[in-house]
């Protein structure tokens, strides 16, 4: 393998006293779909945002295809281009059409014509089977549809690298399918892709590697059928277990450590 | 409270819910119909007439009421409300800085000039500015200076208007369009401002009508004829002919405007709660 697409290293990240994350190393080769697992305040999506920097790291590095993002006089605007993000509530543009959506960060952003824009945007939604949604408002679609709009339009932008916020975690559970089609196809195509995500049957089926996060550290990691099919560490397995299984979950203790990583 | 031993026994009326609501509506009417009765019979229709509504008065006031009066309330109000949007654009965005000393200023700014009456800022344009700063002409006049008052005044409320638009718009809106590529600046420009807009438009209709009515305050600069407006014609007139039937009729001016901006606002915010479902 080459150099990594995303390389982090010994990423520390506060919120005034509440440390989140506690040394993060992780490195994610190209072409590789990397799923990050982890109770709720965890430090899993911080650390996803960490990497285009929609958080500002407290301490370590960042680098994404082989470019320092934590590097003061980056061009972050530039770096952002080649990274799409997808977001737990969609985040589409309500006062645009779908198409609108599309077209309009490609042509601010990229510079791109008009009619580039819009055959670009076309591709894309009939990539994720919206093709006839084009003139529809985000405000009258499903969840579902609206977020592969939302994959749409970070695709778009030709990014080399994708990252999933919880993308199905504000989905009724009969969308989720839909919208786990159009990453499993991304990740057959080989994008190299980040996905914190609470979909296990995901993560076995799609993931090159599956990391497990638990208190802002990363337990443990490696092939999904190791880490979720025979965790190593009780945490782990404590967790799969919930999360399995959560009606037969006892009533626990909170403990000082579970709230001060509480986001 | 009843006695806890004994279970509450409703009073049995024998009318259904539907009944008792036409009879408590049935009542309220009565009160109103005979209130308007007692006023109606009460007043003295014949003086009133005369004072207020002198046909030949009226006939006399057109074209002028229109064509210079309104158009000059129309223009005072438009120069006053653009002042007021750009600088309460500008307010605004002081406030929302991360920069503390523009937060404090704008904030004080909003403060003070939100808390005096119009009357007072139009006194102190047309007198006190013309005193610190001897030999300088305000550009464009009396409209200019009536810019200058009414602009001071709507930017105060209108900042805090686009303070509370921007601050509508979701916080997820700018990091999608972050994680998109778009600079902060742009990003403002092209997907929080416009979607802040929308909220914002039924309020600043609103504002548009206090200005509206606020430019009468004109009268308190001192004005060419040419540049009457609705109030100052009006009284104007009144005086000449000892009659206010053309204080009615400027009234009724203000209202031809006013009131087609409210329905309009109204309209517009019904539209944006439909489009939010």
């Amino acid at each position: 393998m080459s150099t990594p697409e995303i390389r982090v290293q010994d990423l520390h990240k506060s919120f005034g006293d509440n440390q989140v994350l506690k040394g993060i190393d992780l490195e994610i080769g190209q072409g590789e779909v990397v799923c990050v697992i982890g109770p709720s305040g965890s430090g899993k999506s911080t650390l996803l945002r960490c990497v285009n920097l929609l958080e500002e790291p407290t301490a370590g590095r960042v680098f994404v295809g082989g470019t320092e993002i934590t590097d003061p006089d980056v061009d972050i605007d530039a770096v952002r281009r080649r990274i799409g993000m997808v977001f737990q509530q969609f985040n589409l543009f309500p006062h645009l059409s779908v198409t609108g959506n599309l077209t309009l960060p490609q042509r601010r952003v990229l510079g791109r014509s008009k009619d580039d824009a819009a055959r670009i945007a076309a591709e894309n939604l009939s990539r994720v089977g919206l093709a006839e949604k084009a003139d529809a408002f985000p405000a009258s679609l499903s969840g579902g549809q609206q977020q592969r709009v939302a994959i749409a339009r970070a695709l778009a932008m030709g990014p080399d690298v994708m990252l999933f916020d919880e993308p199905t975690s504000a989905l009724d559970p009969e969308l989720v399918g839909d919208v786990l089609a159009v990453m499993r196809m991304l990740a057959d195509e080989g994008m190299t892709m980040m996905v914190v995500t609470h979909e296990m049957s995901f993560a076995r089926e799609v993931a090159d590697r599956v990391v497990f996060m638990d208190g802002g550290v990363i337990v443990e990691e490696g092939a999904p059928a190791q880490v979720i099919g025979r965790p190593a560490h009780a945490r782990t397995r404590h967790f799969l277990s919930r999360l399995l299984d959560p009606a037969m979950a006892d009533v626990e203790e909170e403990t000082a450590d579970t709230e001060d990583t509480r986001e | 409270m009843t006695d806890p031993g004994t279970p509450l026994q409703p009073r049995r009326t024998g009318l259904s819910r539907s009944r008792k609501r036409q009879i408590s509506r049935g009542a309220q009417y009565a009160v109103f119909a005979a209130v308007v009765i007692a006023l109606a019979v009460t007043a003295d229709w014949g003086r009133l007439k005369n004072q207020f509504f002198q046909w030949d008065l009226v006939k006399q006031m057109f074209p002028d009421v229109i064509t210079l009066a309104l158009k000059n309330t129309v223009l005072y109000t438009t120069f006053g409300f653009v002042v007021g949007l750009v600088l309460g654009i500008v307010l605004a965005l002081m406030r929302l800085s991360s920069v503390g000393p523009y937060r404090w200023v704008a904030g004080l700014y909003i403060e003070i000039f939100r808390g005096l009456p119009a009357l007072l800022i139009f006194i102190f344009v047309g007198v006190a500015v013309p005193l610190a700063f001897p030999g300088t002409e305000i550009p464009g006049g009396t409209y200019g200076k009536v810019a200058i008052a009414l602009g001071t005044v709507g930017a105060a409320y209108m900042a805090e208007t686009f303070r509370a638009g921007i601050q509508a718009v979701p916080k997820g809106q700018m990091e999608a369009a972050r994680s998109l590529g778009f600079s902060h600046a742009r990003a403002m420009v092209s997907i929080v401002v416009p979607q802040a807009f929308r909220i914002i438009v039924p309020p600043l209709t609103n504002e548009l009508v206090t200005l509206f009515k606020d430019s009468s305050l004109v009268l308190f600069l001192g004005v060419t004829l040419e540049e009457r407006e609705l109030s100052k014609y009006g009284r104007d007139l009144a005086s000449e002919t000892a009659n206010s039937t053309p204080i009615l009729v400027a009234g009724l001016c203000y209202l031809l405007v006013t009131i087609p901006l409210g329905f309009l606002a109204r309209r517009l915010e019904d539209k944006r709660k439909g489009a939010d479902k």
